[in-house]
């Protein structure tokens, strides 16, 4: 067993002719709550999507838990997810369950254990997330906040050696945004999980995230501790950490000068 | 266009090996439940309505030659050689498929599905595969329930209301009509049917772009695609079915 849960070496994947990873290469250690940020469009969700198998690279390997899953057929991969759970940033609840059928959902699905301990697993989950009074409410009348922590609880309820989150704390109000950061860094270290987080939100991300990678035009622009990324020699990774509205990555959509535009010249 | 008989090809392919079976069942009651059970007012009141119209117009021309009582002969030919399938198969596309489709396309784009599948679900199997099967299993029930209360409409006019013997109404209709040749063939052609009507909504689902427009689209398709598939098909198997035109 190594001590890195992902192991990603020459990733190359694009979507028609637009390259989205170039020779990747990345590791997310075990036990850890590891960040993935970026500008937007510079594919996050879909390396997730790659690491879950929903997409095939054009090259490389991912290796989860020391599986190549770039290999693996329908069926296996299929097996294989049921050590991974993922939060989408649309929760993705199943709308015709309440929320208690939402998380035993995998549990009826993949195991044959009898409803009462089915019941008793699900309560536990639900009560992590604070929401065990909530299990006979519909996913529409649950609020944002509450919709991501049913996600997180249906997401943990196989307990999974790894969790995706596909920013969980976009749209969300600072309470309900606090209680998930409070939740990952927490699930994360009770049941020994380990965590990958794809967010915008620095504050939030550097509070609770070991390492950090920032991807920029498919490729890895830096890594490291948070505090380290803050002075990463590279401008590109300072202006993202530092959230400056200019720099290499530029305010301005490339255009001909605006001289030209509105003297129209173009 | 071959890429996506491609595509479709396996989605069938995958939903048919996925039989749902002891752990499914509830899943495929349920289905045959939306697709079928609440499809029986629609079908029942155009069955009703198509039956009364065909006594109406059959009895206005046979009058004429003084061949009333062969009315129920030819309700029955034409709905359970023709316009049974036909028209099920056109209905059922309009209120069961688009609704699949819609169903299925929205969990598309609220990420219902790949969370399935992340989840070590197979979306084709839980979710594809009972509402091919359910299709498949309630259009030719459908269709036959159409054509018993197109020609029980029909009876009622010709019979009730317009004065033809009533003994001579069933009479010469069960005379005239074959099991296998009437039937038979008039419920395979709704087979065919099923299995295309239900392959298009799960398909046109399945692969429909994740936005609210894509959705809109995917649902005209299945509608617009299963209509053209019925009418050409129809052709195509009585052709096939009763091809002894010389």
């Amino acid at each position: 067993m190594t001590d890195n849960l992902i192991e990603i070496e020459g990733l190359r994947f694009s979507r028609g002719d637009r390259v989205i990873f170039e020779d990747l290469d990345m590791a997310v250690p075990r036990g850890q709550v590891t960040g993935l940020m970026g500008p937007s469009g510079t594919g996050k969700t879909t390396l997730l999507r790659l690491i879950g198998g929903e997409l095939r690279p054009d090259a490389g390997t991912i290796r989860f838990d020391g599986q190549d899953i770039t290999r693996l057929g329908r069926r296996e991969l299929l097996a294989m997810r049921r050590h991974m759970g993922m939060l989408f940033q649309s929760s993705a609840l199943f709308t015709d369950l309440s929320v208690f059928e939402n998380v035993a959902f995998p549990l009826e699905v993949h195991t044959d254990l009898p409803p009462e301990m089915i019941r008793d697993l699900v309560l536990m989950k639900l009560n992590a997330v604070g929401l065990r009074g909530a299990r006979d409410l519909m996913p529409s009348e649950l609020s944002g906040g509450m919709s991501r922590r049913v996600a997180l609880a249906r997401a943990i309820v196989l307990d999974p050696l790894l969790v995706m989150y596909d920013e969980p704390f976009t749209g969300q109000d600072p309470i309900a945004m606090g209680m998930l950061v409070s939740l990952i860094q927490g699930l994360n270290q009770t049941l020994g999980l380990t965590s990958l987080v794809v967010s915008h939100d620095i504050h939030e991300t550097v509070s609770i995230a070991d390492q950090i990678f920032i991807i920029s035009d498919g490729r890895l622009i830096g890594e490291g501790p948070p505090e380290s990324l803050k002075n990463h020699p590279s401008t590109m990774v300072r202006q993202f950490m530092n959230g400056s509205p200019d720099g290499p990555v530029p305010f301005h959509y490339p255009a001909s000068s605006l001289e030209t535009d509105l003297l129209g010249q173009g | 266009m071959v890429e996506t008989l491609g595509r479709s090809g396996i989605v069938l392919f995958w939903s048919v090996w996925g039989v749902p079976g002891r752990k499914g069942l509830p899943l495929l009651i349920h289905q045959i439940y939306q697709v079928g059970v609440l499809s029986l007012a629609i079908i029942v009141l155009s069955a009703l309505s198509i039956g009364a119209v065909l006594a109406l117009q059959f009895y206005t021309q046979l009058h004429r030659f003084g061949a009333e009582e062969t009315v129920g002969l030819g309700l029955s030919l034409v709905l359970l050689r023709e316009l049974g399938p036909v028209v099920t198969a056109l209905l059922f596309a309009g209120r069961a498929g688009s609704a699949v489709t819609a169903e299925i396309g929205l969990m598309k784009a609220t990420d219902q599905l790949s969370s399935m599948a992340m989840m070590g679900v197979d979306p084709l199997r839980r979710i594809v595969a009972p509402r091919l099967w359910a299709g498949f299993i309630s259009l030719p029930l459908l269709a036959l329930i159409f054509s018993m209360v197109a020609i029980w409409g029909g009876g009622i006019v010709a019979v009730d209301w317009l004065g033809v013997d009533r003994v001579s109404f069933w009479a010469v209709m069960q005379e005239g009509t074959d099991i296998w040749e009437d039937v038979g063939k008039g419920m395979l052609k709704c087979v065919v049917f099923a299995l295309v009507v239900s392959w298009i909504a799960v398909f046109q689902g399945y692969d429909a772009m994740p936005t609210a427009e894509g959705i809109s689209k995917a649902t005209t398709r299945t509608v617009v695609l299963s209509s053209i598939m019925i009418l050409a098909l129809d052709f195509v198997l009585t052709l096939v079915l009763y091809g002894d035109f010389n």
